[in-house]
Order: structure tokens, then sequence, then C-alpha cells
């Protein structure tokens, strides 16, 4: 489950530590979710994987630079049968260590082994009240097992952490979602409007739902959080194409947080590998503090000096840096313009337009593209043309 | 807005799910909880530190004024950190 768990975090300027690291173990996964946000063209990436050893090395090079969150994520993590060692160095480490899975591969004898090794807490993904939807948007059948898996983390003494990501075709059953995340006993729940990179970007017309089915969203998201108060922690990720400024992306280019993907590029978001001219650091060649503090990648983006009009001069720049760089290529094919999102932005027609498609019949009757090797080797080796063409970076 | 009540007789200890340690690279006392952090200033980690489900707000108030003689206002500013820290969900109280 690639989801970015930074919700409710405050925003720290370090300049010089990373406070979260971001471990993407794999790219292979048994799900196929429409609105992940792997890289299209994840199957290049599902080879040459860190190994344990490697892994251990990058835990303890990040703790020392003072990365005190981790996330172990994927793909599905679970698929490697390593994440006990990685645990057990995380609480040797004293990090705060998050499993973030579609809960595929847990089982009892693995979760008991998390608990001895220190694991603080397992992040799973649930999809719908539904199975008929849960199967569909992760195309496979996996509602009965999550249910089991929720059961099997409560019953361990976990904190229970949902993540919830929105769409179309679960946006009108929140309430009934909230419900089912008190039935299982939640702590926090984490309703997240899918964010448009990799597949959901390439299924966008078929996932985003309207504004007013947001906004309505939103309203039963705050009438039961005044019901149910302090008991279940519950976030509401805004989805920023219907928000008239952009967020500030990953709280700032490499200020808080460390991305280290399967084969061991260090990256300061997700999804930067999209972004042209730019080579990320390979951890096995340069460790990870020059990548963190020296690499032309992670300085590229750092501050404002980068910026342009209207950014440059603009009196709120401070409080959203100017939006998402990849988003702002993505969509514009300009890295350093401002992220179209913004009002502001000469490009948020764009953004306008993508809501209009939205509502298109046409398109939203084409299938969805789901997260599978076989489409990633399609997408790669140049098929699917007609989905991928106005997004810039995707082959 | 708080409408926490912080009594002397009060005993709290940290909220179920939390960590609070102290943190060499940043030198500082961290909370941390799934979904994120906080960073706490010098005065906040001394309270959370001491609220251990073992002490009273008095007692808490107590041990910071003898750790910290002279200082005035010490015992306005440790409950207005209990109330904080109350509200915020960091610390939960126990009888
Ligand atoms: S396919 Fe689904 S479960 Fe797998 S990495 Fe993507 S979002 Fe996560
Ligand atoms: S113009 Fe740039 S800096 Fe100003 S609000 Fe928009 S994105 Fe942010």
């Amino acid at each position: 489950m690639n989801q970015v768990a930074n919700n409710g975090v405050a925003a720290f300027q370090t300049h010089t530590q990373p406070l979260w690291l971001l471990a993407e173990v794999t790219y292979r996964c048994p799900l196929h979710c429409a609105f992940c946000y792997n890289p299209t063209d994840y199957d290049k990436h599902t080879q040459n994987e860190l190994t344990t050893e490697q892994w251990l090395q990058v835990l303890r090079d990040a703790r020392k630079m003072g990365a005190l969150q981790l996330g172990i994520s994927g793909g599905e993590p679970l698929l490697r049968d390593d994440i006990e060692d990685l645990v057990a160095e995380a609480g040797q480490l004293g990090y705060y260590s998050n499993l973030i899975t579609s809960g595929v591969g847990l089982t009892e004898k693995r979760i008991a082994e998390f608990k001895r090794g220190g694991l603080d807490h397992i992040q799973l993904s649930m999809h719908d009240i539904t199975k008929e939807i849960n199967n569909f948007i992760t195309d496979t059948n996996t509602f009965a097992l999550k249910h089991k898996v929720a059961a099997m983390i409560k019953g361990h003494g976990y904190p229970m952490v949902l993540n919830v990501v929105i769409h179309r075709y679960n946006i009108g059953h929140i309430k009934e979602i909230l419900e089912m995340a008190e039935d299982l006993g939640a702590d926090y729940v984490e309703l997240a409007n899918t964010q448009y990179y990799g597949w959901s970007l390439v299924n966008r017309s078929q996932l985003m739902p309207t504004k007013e089915q947001i906004d309505h969203a939103e309203k039963v998201t705050n009438e039961f959080r005044a019901k149910i108060g302090k008991k279940m922690q519950i976030y509401f990720v805004v989805p920023d194409y219907f928000s008239d400024r952009p967020k500030k992306c990953m709280n700032g280019w490499g200020e808080v947080f460390m991305i280290v993907t399967a084969e061991g590029t260090v990256l300061p978001c997700h999804s930067a590998r999209v972004l042209p001219n730019m080579t990320f650091p390979d951890v096995k060649e340069h460790g990870l503090e020059w990548a963190w503090k020296d690499s032309p990648a992670f300085n590229k983006y750092r501050g404002d000096s980068w910026m342009k009009e209207p950014c440059r001069t603009c009196p709120e720049k401070e409080k959203d840096l100017g939006g998402c760089r990849c988003q702002a290529f993505l969509l514009s094919g300009d890295a350093e313009s401002a992220d179209p999102v913004c009002t502001l932005s000469p490009n948020h027609h764009i953004i306008e337009k993508a809501i209009e498609d939205a509502k298109n019949p046409q398109l939203q009757s084409q299938p969805i593209v789901f997260r599978t090797d076989k489409n990633s080797k399609r997408i790669i080796g140049g098929e699917l043309k007609d989905r991928v063409e106005e997004f810039h970076a995707l082959p | 807005m708080s409408n926490t009540s912080v009594n002397p007789a009060d005993i709290y200890g940290l909220a179920r799910h939390y960590r609070f340690q102290w943190e060499e690279a940043q030198q500082c006392y961290v909370l941390l909880y799934p979904e994120g952090m906080v960073k706490l200033n010098g005065g906040a980690g001394e309270v959370i530190k001491r609220a251990d489900g073992s002490k009273t707000v008095a007692e808490v108030v107590q041990q910071i004024e003898a750790a910290f003689p002279g200082v005035p206002d010490l015992q306005s500013d440790v409950m207005a950190m209990f109330e904080l820290a109350v509200e915020k969900s960091w610390l939960e109280k126990r009888n």
C-alpha cells in the first residue's frame, strides 16, 4: 500500500535532518489498485531489490542522521520475507515504526514476530463496506481477508490504523465506512482522497468524484467526528484539485521526508522519478548522508530560489512552496512552474479541464487500467498512448 | 476550544500508543504516535516526562519547582502544559 502518511504532522524546517524514512522495499504487489501511486513503469523496478543487509545499513544510517519515523511500504512489503529483520533492527535503533500493508501475507506467526521486534503500528488499507467495490478497485478477491487481518492487528494490541483511499466508487459510503471502522475498533482512520500520480493519474477520469460529492463526504465526516469524539481520530485528506492553493508537498522538498526505493534510489518524494533532467542518488553508490545533504537532486528544489513567477514574488510562497514539482511537471511539462492547482498559476485551466473531463460520460466509461505487471509492460512499451499522452512524464 | 480542566489531584499518563523519547540528533524530547510526531520544547518535555501515570499533577508541579529553583510562575506554566497535552490527547487521565 503506497500512501503518504503525513497528515497531522506539523511541518518542521530542519534543512539538515530527515525525520521520516519511507522504505519502499518492493514494487511487487498482489493487488492491482486502480489508484496506486506507484510509478506506471514499476515493472522496471522489480528486479535488483536491496538485500537485507543493505536495508539494515539504510536503517542505521538514516537513524544516525536523525530519522525517527519509519514507514515500511511498497508494493506489498510482506512479499519480502525479511521484514521481521528490518522491524527488529528498527526497534533496536529506536525508530517509531509502521508497516504499511494491504494485509495480504500477514499471518499470526509474522505479526507475533513483528510485535517481538518492536513494530509500533500497522496501517491497513481498506476500500469499502462492500465486497464488490473492494474487489473491483483492487482487482482481487481480498474483502474477507482484510477483515481477518484487522482482527489480527487488534488482537495483538496494535493501534488500528485504517487507510481508505477515496474515489468515485466509495465516496458515497463514507458514513458506512466510518461505522465499519468503529466496529473494527479503529483508533485512526485516514480518509485519503485520491491524489493523481502514477496509476491514479492514468485513471483520473474514472476515479475523480465531483466537488459536490467531496463536500458532502467532508460534511458526513465532520458529523461522525463530532459524534465519536476522541475515541477514533479521523483525518480527511482534502483533494488538492478542488482547492485554490496547492499542498505543501512532502512538507517541502528535502525538508523532512526521505524515501529509499526497492533498488536503493533515494528520493525526496514518491513520484520524483518522473522529473526530467534529474539523477537521483543511489544509496549503494553514495550513501544516505551525501544523498540528503549534498546531492544535486535533493538541493535542486530546497527552499525557494528555484521559483519562477508567479511564485517567486508571491506573498504566500512559504505556505505551500509552490506546491508539488511532480504535479507541475506531469500536468504542464514545466517542473519549475507553479503547481497548476493554484488559481494564480497560468496553467490552472488544466485542473479545470480535468474536473470537467471527469464528468464526461464518454471518458468515464473508458476501462480502468489496473496496476498490473502486464499493463506496466504495455505502458513501458508505448501502448495505451491515448491514456498517457497528456501527462508529460508517463512513457 | 478547550473544555478540559486539569485538577491538582489528577494523575496522568502517556496516552495509549504514544511514545515519548529523547532524541539525541534533535536535542529535544519527541512524542511519536501513528500518523505523526511532535517535537517538544524544553518545558513541555519536562512535564510529559514526569506524567508517567504514578504522580498527581500537584506532585509534578513540586518536582519541577524543585528541579528549576527560582523560576517564576512555574505552577501556572505546568498547569497550562497539562491542559494542552490533555486537549491534544497526548496524556490520558489515570484516576
Ligand atoms: S496495488 Fe494497491 S496495495 Fe499494491 S502498492 Fe499499489 S496501492 Fe498499494
Ligand atoms: S503562486 Fe505559487 S507560491 Fe503563490 S500560492 Fe500559488 S503556488 Fe503558492
